[in-house]
Formats: structure tokens, C-alpha cells, sequence
């Protein structure tokens, strides 16, 4: 039962390290349900490192994680903090959907099997069923054509629109966007770009990283900006963008082209 | 258990036929490695840089030799060497066998290198003057080397290990010996597992020589 | 030399080396299929964080490989009965001969598992798969397409080592070609039929995996 009162995505005062070095210094971050937000920063800010630990690849050490209301990968039993068994955390991170930098296909499987491995095997779908899921994101994405093709035989483009409708077959609530475009040539961008898009205009919550600043622009409801393992300025693309309070927001601006 | 003390006496006992045993072990171990790779650079040599007529025998006794087991080799040359007019020894029928073996791994081996060399390093070569001979020594067996030391280490451990095979036809190697003392004290797993042992560590340390052969002759 | 050439003895032993040729068919595939498994579970445990699988596996590893087959298949065979395992000679060898590839392929296997890029692993986490599902369906599949080459190699040679079994008198093909040449004096003949087996299957072999390996390949 989910109250829509509570927040889709919650982030409290999370804390996480890389042996000694202290990344994300507590990061309080709420997404409600359609909200469209990206975080941006320069490398080392920690962007991927809070995306990935939504979807618990990455493990944090203190604060909580909670997804419509559940406290994701740990909890509190008698006052001590314990990491969930790997089950539960499997499960958790399938409410969730990741689209990676580097596509991350699985080079020996077509396009459709790719986006029907979740379904049956997570989701325990029968065959048909799951076809019938796949056929359909894949047309949604527009490479129904390519469905038995592998990886080897799609450009980047195409293997990362695959990529977002492999996470989106999942039914997630939620969707990460790790840098979609940065390993992608300048011209194969924009179709990958307009499958965001459409998705967001759709209703989809997501929580993005990404280096395209127009684009984030143009879909965000909301743009986060880190710096240090900080968010230092948060609110809708117009304000931040036309009018930044923080002075390393500013020099940020300054420095990326837009 | 028990019967320790009785092995190390046992052992004691033994010394000098483990001891020979071992010693023909290295003999036709180094004899076979020697003369296999000399045989097998001079193959690999014919096979990348000669013309067909000398390329055709070396890629045959290549093929024909890796496709053969080397034990049925052993037994071949053992069995073989009478009827072709030959009296071997034992000792050199399975050494001649281990022999013809190295060599044609080897031919694979500094084939496999030589190819893998740049055409680049061949035109430079010749460009400042080089001969053939001088070319090869100067420049391209050193960079040759670089690829070549790590297999080759690997196949002389293999014939170390394949010089086991010689007991079966009566070489008095280190298995044999140990097979021999066995007969004589029943002590069957102790003393396999020391000819086990002293293998290992022969071929522990040929690895680890051959790791520090690569480490010196590696570019900075 | 005074030997006249003369097969008919060989020919009419043919359906005996053919039988041999079978079993050691038969041994090396089952042989190698309890050593693929044995070899992926030790290459999972050589990359495994806990410190004492790393050890384990890589000291199994280090002591196979190291110690000639011979000994190994004579150690089973002989030394084990001593300490109350009874083995008949065809389980004895297969076991060995397990245990020896196992060895090996961990290593084509380790290598093969670290050329996987992680992000694969975490696009499988991504979408909810448990850890051993990632393996099943994704890594193992990967990973053994991309081994295949050097898999290929394995399975020549770890069949080429069946002829070990002769040792123990598991009538495969190496041991009926003793048994000719002991009874008919066909020496030369005898070998090189039996040569040329090994060679034509090892050919074969080598043929059909390519064959696989074209048709699995992830660069269609």
C-alpha cells in the first residue's frame, strides 16, 4: 500500500566512503512521483556515486535510502544497522530500472532476449507473456526491427536505446540514468535523448546524471547541483540556470557550454 | 602415524637410487631441452623465413609430432629404433623422443614470435645495412625473446613431466626409482608422494627461473 | 636395415585400435566435462574475495600442474588403496584426469571471467538478478564463448593424455597399440598407424570446434 503522500525516492542525510575518503557528506534528496531531476556537477561531485547507491551498487555507510516508503538495503535491528540479505536486495533493486554509460547489453543474447531476461527470470514470466512485454518497449524505443539482433550488430545508439527499454520492461517505479549519452557519438545522441524525453513526458519518475545540460534543461522538473560530495543549489532548470546563487554553480555554468 | 619414522629411515636407505634416479631425470631432461631447442629455433627460423622446400619437412615433423602424444612417441622411438637399424639404449630412445618432441614446440613457439614481430623492424633493419644474420641477432630474436621465454619455460616443464614416461620403458628416472624402492618397502603412497614432491619442486623452480629470465629481459 | 614392411597384422588388429580409439574418445569427454566443471568452480574460487578459497584453489592449481600425470594417475591408483580408497583402473583414471584438466582449464577459465567487464555484472544486479543467476545467464556464457579458442586447445591435448591410461592398462588405443607390436613384432607399422590415428582425430577435433566456435562467435 503506498500512501501518495510519501516521496517515490527519499534520501536522508546519506552518508557514504571510499575507504578513508569521504564521498557523499549527507545528502538529503526527495523525488515525488513523475518528478524528472538531474544532477549535474563536475567529476568527483559524487553524482554517479548517489545514483548507483539508489539502486545499491554501491553501498553507503550512513543515512537511509527509501523507495515508496521501504528503507532500501539495510535496516535497523536492535539499535545496529545490518545489510539485507541478498534476496531482499535483489528484489529491491528490481523496483528500480538503470540505464548505464556503457549500455552494458549482454553481448550474447539478442535485443529482444536481453529485454525479456528480467521478465522471466525475475519477474517469472512465462515465455509468451514476456515476449509480448518486450515486442512492446522495443517498439516503444523503435528498434521492433532489430529484436534478434545482438549487440555486435547495433551502433551505440541503438544498444543503449535497447539498454532503457531492458530497464523499462521491468515495470520500475523508478528510473536511473548513469551519463546515457557520454560513450555515444555526437550524432547517435539525439535518438537516445528523444527516448528520455518521451518517456518523461509519459510520466515516468527519473533520476538522472548527465553531462547534456540543454537536454537537462529542457526535461528536468528539478536540477541538482553537487559539488564536493555536497548538493549546493537545488530548484527548477530555469532558476539555477539563469539565475545561480552559488558561486561554484556559477563557475560550473561558466565552464560547460550550453 | 606410526610409520614416519620408518619412512625417513626408508628414505635414508634409499638415497642413492633416488638420488640416481633424479640425476638421469635432470640428464635427460636438460638434453632433451637442449637439443630440442636448438632444433626447434632452427625449425621456427626455416618456418618464418624460409622458402617452401625447407618450410614443407619442418611443418610436417611439426604437425606430425604435436598431433602425437607424447607418450606413444616414447614408446615409438623405443620400439621403432631396432627395426630402423638403431641400438638405443633405452635412456636414448626416450631422450631422443623427448628430444624431437621439444623441438618441434619449440619451432611453434619461435614461429608464433618471430611472426608476431612488426614488418617495420625487418625494413629498419635491412635500411641501416644489416645482414640477415646480423639483423636476426641484433634486433629480431632479442625482441623475439620478449614472447618466446614464458612458453618456452612452460614446454620445458612439460618435458621434465614427460620424462616420466621414460620409466615405462625402463629408463631408471626418478619414477622408476621411486616405483623400485616401493617394490622393496611397500611404502607405496609415501614414496609417490615424494617423487610427487620432488617434481613439483624441480618444476616450481624451473617456473620460477623462467620468471626471473622474463623479468631481466623485459623492456623497462 | 632388414625390414620388410608388412601391415596385414595391423589391419586385422584394426577393430582393436578403433576400440581403443572409442574409450579414449570416451574417457577424454567425460574427463573433461567433470573438468570444466571442476575448473569453473576454481576459477570462481581464485577470484573469490575470501582469502582461503584463493589459497586453496591456487595451491590445487600450482600441485596438479606441476606434478607429471604419470605420477598423479599411479598415485590414485596405487597409493590410495593405502589409505582405504579402492578405485577400479578406468574411475582411477578418469578421476585423475579430471582432477588434471581441472587444473588447467581454471586458468582459462580465470582469464576469460576477468575479461568480463564489470558493468555487465551490475546491469544484471540492475534489473534484479540474483548473484548466481548473473553467472548462469550471463557471465558463464560470455565467458565460455570467449574461452573457446583456448578450450579447443585443452580438449586436444588433455585427449592426447589418455594415452596415460595405457599406464594402468585401460585398454584405450595407445595400450592395443602395445599389445600389436608386443605380439606380431610390427613395429614400425603398428606405431605409425597409431600415429596416425591420433593425428587424423586430433585433426578432426580441431575441425569440429572451429566449427563451434564460428557458429557462437559474439562477432557475427
Amino acid at each position: 500500500m503506498t500512501d501518495s503522500n510519501v516521496p517515490l525516492l527519499s534520501i536522508d542525510d546519506l552518508h557514504k566512503s571510499f575507504g578513508t575518503v569521504e564521498v557523499l557528506k549527507g545528502i538529503d534528496l526527495s523525488l515525488d512521483r513523475g518528478d524528472v531531476v538531474t544532477l549535474i556537477g563536475s567529476s568527483g561531485s559524487g553524482k554517479t556515486t548517489l545514483l548507483r547507491c539508489v539502486n545499491l551498487l554501491e553501498d553507503f555507510q550512513g543515512g537511509s535510502i527509501r523507495l515508496a516508503g521501504e528503507a532500501i538495503g539495510y535496516r535497523e535491528e536492535g539499535g545496529r544497522r545490518q545489510r539485507l540479505p541478498e534476496r531482499e536486495i535483489a528484489r529491491q533493486r528490481s523496483l528500480t530500472g538503470m540505464a548505464f554509460q556503457q549500455f552494458n547489453l549482454f553481448p550474447h543474447l539478442t535485443a529482444l532476449e536481453n529485454v525479456t531476461l528480467g521478465l522471466r527470470k525475475v519477474k517469472k514470466m512465462g515465455k509468451d507473456e514476456a515476449v509480448a512485454i518486450g515486442e512492446q518497449w522495443l517498439r516503444r524505443v523503435g528498434l521492433i526491427e532489430r529484436r534478434d539482433y545482438h549487440p555486435g550488430q547495433l551502433s551505440g545508439g541503438q544498444q543503449q536505446r535497447v539498454a532503457i527499454a531492458r530497464a523499462i520492461a521491468m515495470n520500475p517505479s523508478l528510473m536511473l540514468f548513469d551519463e546515457p549519452t557520454s560513450a555515444l557519438d555526437p550524432e547517435l545522441v539525439g535518438e537516445v535523448l528523444a527516448v528520455i524525453k518521451d518517456l518523461a513526458q509519459d510520466g515516468m519518475t527519473m533520476l538522472l546524471v548527465t553531462h547534456e545540460m540543454r537536454f537537462a534543461y529542457e526535461v528536468s522538473d528539478r536540477i541538482v547541483f553537487m559539488s564536493q560530495g555536497r548538493i549546493e543549489e537545488q530548484g527548477p532548470p530555469r532558476e539555477l540556470f539563469e539565475r545561480p546563487r552559488s558561486t561554484r554553480l556559477a563557475e560550473f555554468l561558466g565552464r560547460t557550454s550550453f | 602415524m606410526y610409520e614416519a619414522p620408518s619412512w625417513f629411515l626408508e628414505l635414508w636407505n634409499a638415497r642413492q637410487t633416488l638420488a640416481a634416479g633424479f640425476a638421469t631425470t635432470l640428464a635427460c631432461s636438460v638434453l632433451a631441452v637442449l637439443g630440442g631447442t636448438l632444433l626447434g629455433t632452427l625449425g621456427g627460423l626455416a618456418l618464418t623465413y624460409g622458402r617452401w622446400p625447407l618450410r614443407l619437412p619442418f611443418r610436417v615433423y611439426s604437425d606430425l609430432i604435436r598431433g602425437t602424444p607424447v607418450f606413444v612417441l616414447v614408446l615409438a622411438c623405443y620400439y621403432m629404433a631396432p627395426a630402423l637399424g638403431l641400438r638405443p639404449t633405452p635412456f636414448q630412445a626416450g631422450t631422443a623422443a623427448l628430444l624431437l618432441f621439444c623441438g618441434s614446440h619449440v619451432a611453434e613457439i619461435v614461429r608464433g614470435a618471430l611472426q608476431a614481430i612488426p614488418r617495420g623492424q625487418h625494413e629498419a633493419a635491412k635500411a641501416i645495412g644489416l645482414t640477415f644474420a646480423q639483423s636476426l641477432k641484433e634486433v629480431l630474436l632479442p625482441q623475439a625473446l620478449r614472447q618466446i621465454l614464458p612458453t618456452w619455460v612452460n614446454a620445458s616443464t612439460e618435458i621434465v613431466k614427460a620424462s616420466t614416461l621414460l620409466s615405462v620403458i625402463g629408463v631408471a628416472e626418478l619414477l622408476l626409482s621411486s616405483q623400485q624402492v616401493i617394490a622393496r618397502t611397500f611404502m607405496t603412497l609415501q614414496f609417490y608422494l615424494f617423487a610427487g614432491l620432488l617434481f613439483f619442486l624441480i618444476n616450481f623452480a624451473i617456473e620460477r627461473l623462467g620468471r626471473y629470465l622474463e623479468k631481466r629481459v623485459t623492456l623497462p | 636395415m632388414n625390414y620388410t614392411l608388412n601391415f596385414a597384422p595391423v589391419w586385422q588388429n584394426l577393430d582393436h585400435l578403433l576400440a581403443g580409439l572409442a574409450l579414449g574418445l570416451q574417457l577424454a569427454l567425460v574427463g573433461i566435462a567433470i573438468g570444466c566443471l571442476i575448473g569453473l568452480a576454481t576459477a570462481f574460487a581464485l577470484l573469490s574475495p575470501v582469502r582461503a578459497l584463493r589459497w586453496l584453489a591456487a595451491g590445487y592449481v600450482t600441485l596438479v600442474r606441476n606434478t607429471p600425470i604419470l605420477v598423479l594417475i599411479l598415485l590414485l591408483y596405487f597409493a590410495l588403496p593405502s589409505i582405504g580408497i579402492r578405485l577400479d583402473k578406468l574411475s582411477s583414471f578418469l578421476i585423475t584426469l579430471a582432477l588434471y584438466a581441472g587444473a588447467y582449464l581454471a586458468e582459462v577459465f580465470r582469464g576469460g571471467l576477468m575479461a568480463i567487464p564489470k558493468g555487465q555484472r551490475e546491469a544484471g544486479l540492475a534489473i534484479g538478478l540474483r548473484e548466481w543467476q548473473i553467472k548462469a545467464y550471463v557471465i558463464i556464457p560470455v565467458m565460455l564463448r570467449n574461452v573457446l579458442p583456448s578450450l579447443s586447445n585443452s580438449f586436444i591435448s588433455l585427449f592426447k593424455d589418455t594415452s596415460l591410461a595405457a599406464a594402468i592398462a585401460v585398454p584405450e588405443l595407445t595400450y592395443q597399440a602395445r599389445k600389436i607390436n608386443l605380439e606380431s613384432y610390427r613395429v614400425i607399422e603398428t606405431w605409425l598407424v597409431t600415429s596416425a590415428l591420433y593425428i587424423l582425430t586430433c585433426y578432426v577435433i580441431a575441425l569440429l570446434l572451429r566449427q563451434l566456435e564460428r557458429r557462437l562467435s559474439l562477432t557475427r
